[in-house]
């Protein structure tokens, strides 16, 4: 292969390759995101290629040279492409159809029927309410109310072919940056953009590059925050699997605007095909000429090299993740002195999200008005987000910021599943809040969810309905936190542990008023008293859970009920004497010993005794056992 | 930055501080901390010096460097809220046995609960029962007291370059160890006991062998005999209510005796021994260009980090003993001799400045028939409690001698107990034997990028230049050996404690054991080497009188046999296969 050496011989290449693909006259899009993986798409990848072996007009992508451009046939691994609820997810183009659910036995059907130009009505998109099949997925509701900046690329694009990247004007952005912009222009037009960093702080992006711009040092670095921690949350990774080429170039200019010439990646161990394909990003980037020495004879040298986290929570606290990629203990400090002068081996060093730099590529090409066409005023541009829970389409979506909460759940997410009602987003991840059904007109974006108590954080979203306790749903990230605390400071470190130990005491009918008031003041000092973000922020879901169910604490506390027949402490087994039919199988399973009877007539549990496993609820033939 | 810091009110002109703690404790705020220490590196974990901006915001002080139109409060309810929290919190995951713990009155947690009125703790007390760690003759650790402040891993990594305790695991796990979990006795701790120094509870403490000592007090068959090191004297007092560098010796030496010791002898004799095979061993070298440059052996911290990290060095070190391993031997093998004792009526005690000394005392080599020849080593502040514990009240005492004649010594002596007193005292002292000439002062100066190092040097009658170099703190230590093997720095000889700022600074000294009384103590001792009629070793005749009954001339085969050691390589921490387990 031999490297791009301007960008005249960059704009060339694109048009051969993009023209190239105009000439498939079929592609079989399989998608490769994790969630389709997990559901059995390599499988399903395999039987393609097993299925199209023997069919000659089938070509690989790789395979296109300038000299055989032709037309051609092709079966491709896409990154994600949102729809995660129903994958396997394959795509066929020209028909433009995508079908869910795709199992391996299906495979030879799409594959005839995609020969004859014929869809196949089994396998598309349903809309669950209306029944109405959505051959074109790009109008159903899920993906009719998104907008795709970001994801753009992402299950169209095979993600480790650097062609198809090239081939929509990809390394373009870089390529314009490189000659006819000095750094403090690419600067300004992030900051004329009004990008604000997508890792959940929405500190502007623009601001602060400047700070490390203006640094003179011998040596600075950009690094990619690429560990996504919040659980739940899949949006960086879908980025760096789906199209990892536009995180690769967003490094580049942001390399470039602050006069860095190396750049990092984090990522967390746990991403291996994150990992995998940026690894074949940057192998073909520096193949093709694009990083290295010299880019596009530009004089600019830029390389990039990867990091995999060693699986803390915090390190996705930008001081802890320097300190680990340094191959220290990943343990925050205090700041100042702000990476920005001081950060990776003492060096001005900019951290930038996955999703700010995937963003950057489209605002050098289409301008920082372009982006601004997006969004808010204070939270311009579209933002990426995890929608999981009780929700009917759970996936990766994308919206300009502003959209609100309902919009996000009821339009995109398709509501609440099984008629049950909606009772509460967490958003944020464990920094973050839940909100309740009073704040669904609420806007999304970082001023506003802030003000609610919440943040929008990376963007996992968690939708919970009336089966979910509130209490218990606090309790669960206040335990990730405390075991993700790194340890150093005092306030997080003992702080997290004690609020931990009185949420258990809530969820075991154990606790008072007089614990409440002591949940609420450690809250509050250890919003205050933290050293870094993760524990400045650990009481948010406590804090947030009070400000909206504080009933619900109350019930626990007060009234000794879980309202949502959850917290098995509040659980009463009772055998209803009508069914029982005095078998007294129950009594002998039970571990405890808490039942008791004469054979023949209704059995009684001692609820003292008790312990709540449910044993007997089980064993009992009858449907005898009551839980209450 | 120039300007002001407006704090609580009052404005404050920035003059060159660091941090706003700096700052506010200018103003004559004491804002507590447990991990802020101005010579280790910012931490910002306790939180106990947060103040609130006029922005209110909270910030921690200590790692907030001053910004000129800053305004700060630290003394806002807020602010009082946080800090009792914080303690709260700590003494809920504290082992509150503080009656009997060792460092009952002079703990920072407790001084602090105390000062806050901390009188109860709203949260269940931890079960922490980790085993405590008594596998150092130095050092004991009782994680149960610890509070992670992180004081004790940062000296040992940043002032003595060791690392031989580190944070492990995360969260509420969070705990300080050592390589592999080993106890720190099996580890590569040099013993220096810096740790104990900035440990603020009694996580880090030294092992008493102050029991043994009143057994032997109380034993009427026993001759109990003790000597007592220089840089003990300008610090005794601090625990008496005298400010550092007071030179308490008369009432020390009195109250020594009242606690019923046969004999009270001064380290300083042995030290004067020490200068005269020392400065032969040196001139031979120096002669004959061997084994240059010659690196001093009295302090027991480096000689174990010489033995563990630079093996190849051994051959440098001067063979001689320590001025505590000569007193001992001395006291075993002549003195036991001219009293016609039995050695083992005989009970040696040393008053050290040192938890390191505890060690040295141990080694097998310094023994006699598997008899170590002293039997109990003690620190400053453990004299001084056997004292407080006998009820002598030292203000009131009337000032004593040492006894003759091991308690005569010279000026160049006292100076052992700081850095660059044994360099001076070898120089004075070849000087003497050399030209016959009397000088008192080495003028040493800094050297550039080597903190903790000094130079000089001297110029020989024959036209010979010495070059010597005077280092202290042992991370220091470590990269004045590199300098010199990279032929970056040249000497002949090198004066090494590993304690930053030698023996007045030692592990065994009363805390605080900062560098504000490390320097008043090192004033005292300069102070006493002043006084002294004489300065030049060569000029205790009672050394000389030594030499005539016993040990002929320096470096004698008999000097060899009684005065001087060998030294062992030791495997560091990776290359130990023991596991526990």
């Amino acid at each position: 292969m031999t490297a791009i050496c301007s960008m005249v011989e960059l704009v060339e290449k694109s048009k051969l390759y993009s023209h190239a693909l105009s000439k498939q006259t079929l592609r079989i899009s399989v998608c490769a995101g994790t969630g389709c993986i997990a559901n059995g798409s390599k499988l399903v990848y395999e039987k393609f290629l097993e299925t199209v072996k023997d069919n000659k007009d089938f070509v690989d992508i790789h395979m296109l040279t300038e000299e055989s451009v032709s037309e051609g046939k092709t079966v491709v691994r896409t990154g994600c492409r949102g729809f995660c609820s129903k994958g396997p997810l394959v795509h066929i183009d020209p028909l433009n159809v995508l079908y869910t659910h795709v199992k391996p036995e299906d495979v030879q059907e799409i594959y005839d029927a995609a020969l004859d130009g014929k869809i196949i009505e089994r396998l598309v998109y349903h809309d669950p309410i209306t029944n109405e099949a959505y051959p074109n997925a790009e109008e159903s509701p899920f993906y009719k109310n998104q907008t795709s900046n970001i994801l753009l690329h992402c299950g169209k694009i095979n993600p480790e072919s650097i062609k198809e990247y090239i081939a929509d004007q990809g390394y373009f952005a870089i390529s314009k940056v490189l000659t006819e912009m000095t750094p403090e222009q690419v600067n300004n037009i992030v900051s004329a953009s009004g990008l604000r960093g997508r890792g959940g702080g929405g500190f502007p992006t623009g601001t602060k590059w400047n700070f490390a711009r203006v640094q003179k040092a011998d040596k600075k670095y950009i690094v990619c925050n690429g560990d996504e921690g919040d659980p739940g949350a899949f949006m960086n990774r879908s980025v760096l699997e789906g199209d990892p080429h536009r995180v690769v170039e967003g490094m580049m200019i942001a390399g470039y605007a602050i006069g860095a010439d190396e750049g990092v990646f984090y990522v967390r161990a746990e991403y291996p095909l994150a990992i995998e394909r940026l690894k074949i990003a940057i192998r073909e980037a520096e193949e093709n000429g694009l990083l290295g020495k010299n880019i596009l004879g530009s004089g600019f040298n830029f390389k990039l090299s990867i990091r995999e986290g060693a699986g803390a929570f915090v390190c996705g606290e930008e001081t802890a993740l320097l300190a680990s990629v340094e191959g220290k203990r990943g343990i925050p400090r205090p700041r100042p002195p702000f990476p920005a002068v001081s950060g990776l081996y003492g060096k001005p060093t900019v951290i930038n999200n996955v999703e700010t730099l995937a963003n950057l590529p489209r605002i050098i090409l289409n301008g920082p008005e372009w982006f601004r066409s997006f969004g808010t005023e204070k939270s311009p541009g579209t933002k990426t987000f995890a929608l999981t829970g009780k929700v009917r389409n759970t996936g990766l979506v994308e919206i300009p910021m502003g959209t609100t909460l309902r919009q996000l759940v009821f339009d995109i997410g398709g509501g609440i599943p099984n008629g049950k009602k909606f009772k509460a987003v967490q958003i944020g991840g464990p920094s973050g809040g839940c909100l309740p059904d009073s704040m669904l007109d609420n806007p999304l974006d970082y001023d506003s969810l802030q003000k609610a108590g919440a943040m929008i954080g990376s963007g996992g979203i968690v939708v919970m309905d009336e089966d979910n306790c509130i209490v218990e749903v606090a309790k669960f990230f206040m335990t990730f936190i405390q075991a993700e605390s790194c340890g150093k400071c005092v306030a997080c470190r003992e702080g997290t542990k004690q609020m931990l130990y009185i949420m258990e005491k809530i969820v075991n009918d154990q606790a008072t008023l007089e614990d409440l008031k002591l949940l609420e003041e450690i809250a509050h000092v250890i919003q205050d008293a933290s050293l870094c973000a993760l524990g400045k922020t650990a009481a948010n879901p406590i804090l947030s859970t009070l400000r909206y169910f504080r009933s619900e604490y109350l019930a626990h506390i007060v009234d000794h009920q879980c309202p949502a027949g959850v917290c098995n402490a509040f659980k009463k087994y009772q055998i209803n004497p009508d069914l029982c039919k005095g078998c007294g199988a129950c009594a002998k399973k039970c571990p405890v010993n808490a039942i008791s009877g004469t054979i023949k007539s209704p059995f009684t549990i001692d609820s003292s005794i008790c312990i709540r496993c449910g044993t007997c609820k089980d064993t009992c033939r009858f449907g005898a056992i009551e839980v209450r | 930055m120039k300007g002001f810091v407006t704090i609580d009110n009052q404005k404050v002109e920035i003059n060159g501080e660091r941090n706003l703690l700096e700052m506010i404790r200018k103003t004559g705020i004491d804002l507590p901390t447990f991990c802020y220490h101005s010579e280790l590196s910012i931490y910002g974990a306790c939180r106990l010096c947060v103040v609130e901006t006029d922005k209110g915001q909270v910030i921690s002080s200590c790692s907030t460097p001053p910004a000129n139109g800053m305004v700060i409060k630290t003394n806002t309810s807020r602010l009082m809220r946080i800090r009792k929290m914080m303690l709260e919190l700590l003494l809920a995951n504290h082992d509150r046995n503080c009656t009997t713990c060792p460092k009952s009155g002079k703990c920072k947690l407790q001084e602090l609960s105390n000062r806050f009125g901390i009188d109860e703790i709203r949260f269940p007390t931890a079960e922490r029962n980790r085993p405590i760690d008594k596998s150092s003759i130095s050092v004991i650790r009782n994680e149960n007291k610890c509070i992670l402040c992180g004081d004790c891993v940062r000296t040992c990594a940043e002032i003595q370059g060791i690392g031989a305790i580190d944070f492990a695991n995360r969260g509420a796990r969070t705990r300080v160890m050592s390589a592999f979990d080993r106890g720190l006795g099996e580890t590569e701790c040099i013993n220096c006991g810096q740790c104990v120094a900035v440990c603020p509870t009694g996580a880090l403490t030294t092992p008493s062998q102050v029991d043994l000592i009143w057994d032997a007090l109380r034993d009427p068959e026993m001759h109990v005999v003790i000597s007592v090191a220089p840089a003990v004297r300008v610090a005794i007092g601090e625990e008496f209510d005298y400010p550092p560098g007071a030179i308490e010796t008369g009432k020390m030496v009195a109250a020594i005796r009242k606690l019923g010791f046969n004999e009270v002898f001064d380290t300083c004799y042995a030290a004067d021994v020490t200068t005269w095979e020392e400065t032969a061993e040196f001139v031979k070298r120096l002669q004959n260009k061997e084994n240059l440059p010659h690196f001093t052996s009295c302090c027991p911290a480096w000689i174990k980090a010489c033995e563990t990290l630079y093996p190849e060095k051994i051959k440098n070190l001067s063979t001689c003993r320590s001025p505590q391993a000569i007193e001992g031997s001395m006291l075993v093998h002549h003195y036991v001799e001219e009293k016609k004792m039995d050695r083992e009526k005989l009970f040696v005690v040393s008053v050290m400045p040192c938890v390191a000394k505890k060690f040295e005392a141990r080694r097998p080599e310094l023994s006699r028939n598997g008899h170590p020849d002293v039997d109990a080593v003690i620190t400053t502040s453990e004299l001084a409690k056997m004292i407080k514990a006998a009820g002598i009240v030292f203000n009131e005492l009337s000032e004593e001698s040492f006894d003759i004649p091991y308690g005569f010594s010279t000026g160049a002596a006292v100076i052992y107990g700081m850095t660059g007193g044994v360099a001076t005292a070898v120089v004075r002292e070849v000087r003497y034997l050399l030209t016959g000439e009397r000088t008192s002062d080495l003028e040493t100066e800094p050297v550039e990028g080597f903190p903790g190092l000094m130079r000089s040097s001297v110029t020989l009658p024959d036209g010979t230049i010495v070059k010597l170099g005077i280092v202290s703190g042992m991370a220091n230590v470590q990269k004045v050996i590199n300098a010199i093997d990279s032929k970056e720095l040249e000497f002949d000889i090198v004066e090494v404690m590993a304690c930053p700022g030698g023996c007045v600074g030692g592990g065994g000294q009363p805390i605080p054991n900062e560098s504000v009384q490390r320097a008043k103590r090192r004033k005292g001792i300069i102070t006493d080497d002043i006084r002294k009629d004489l300065r030049v070793a060569h000029d205790n005749v009672l050394v000389g009188e030594l030499y005539n009954r016993w040990l002929k001339t320096p470096n004698s085969e008999i000097a060899h046999e009684y005065l001087h050691t060998h030294y062992q390589k030791r495997p560091r921490d990776y290359e130990i296969t023991k596991t526990k387990n």
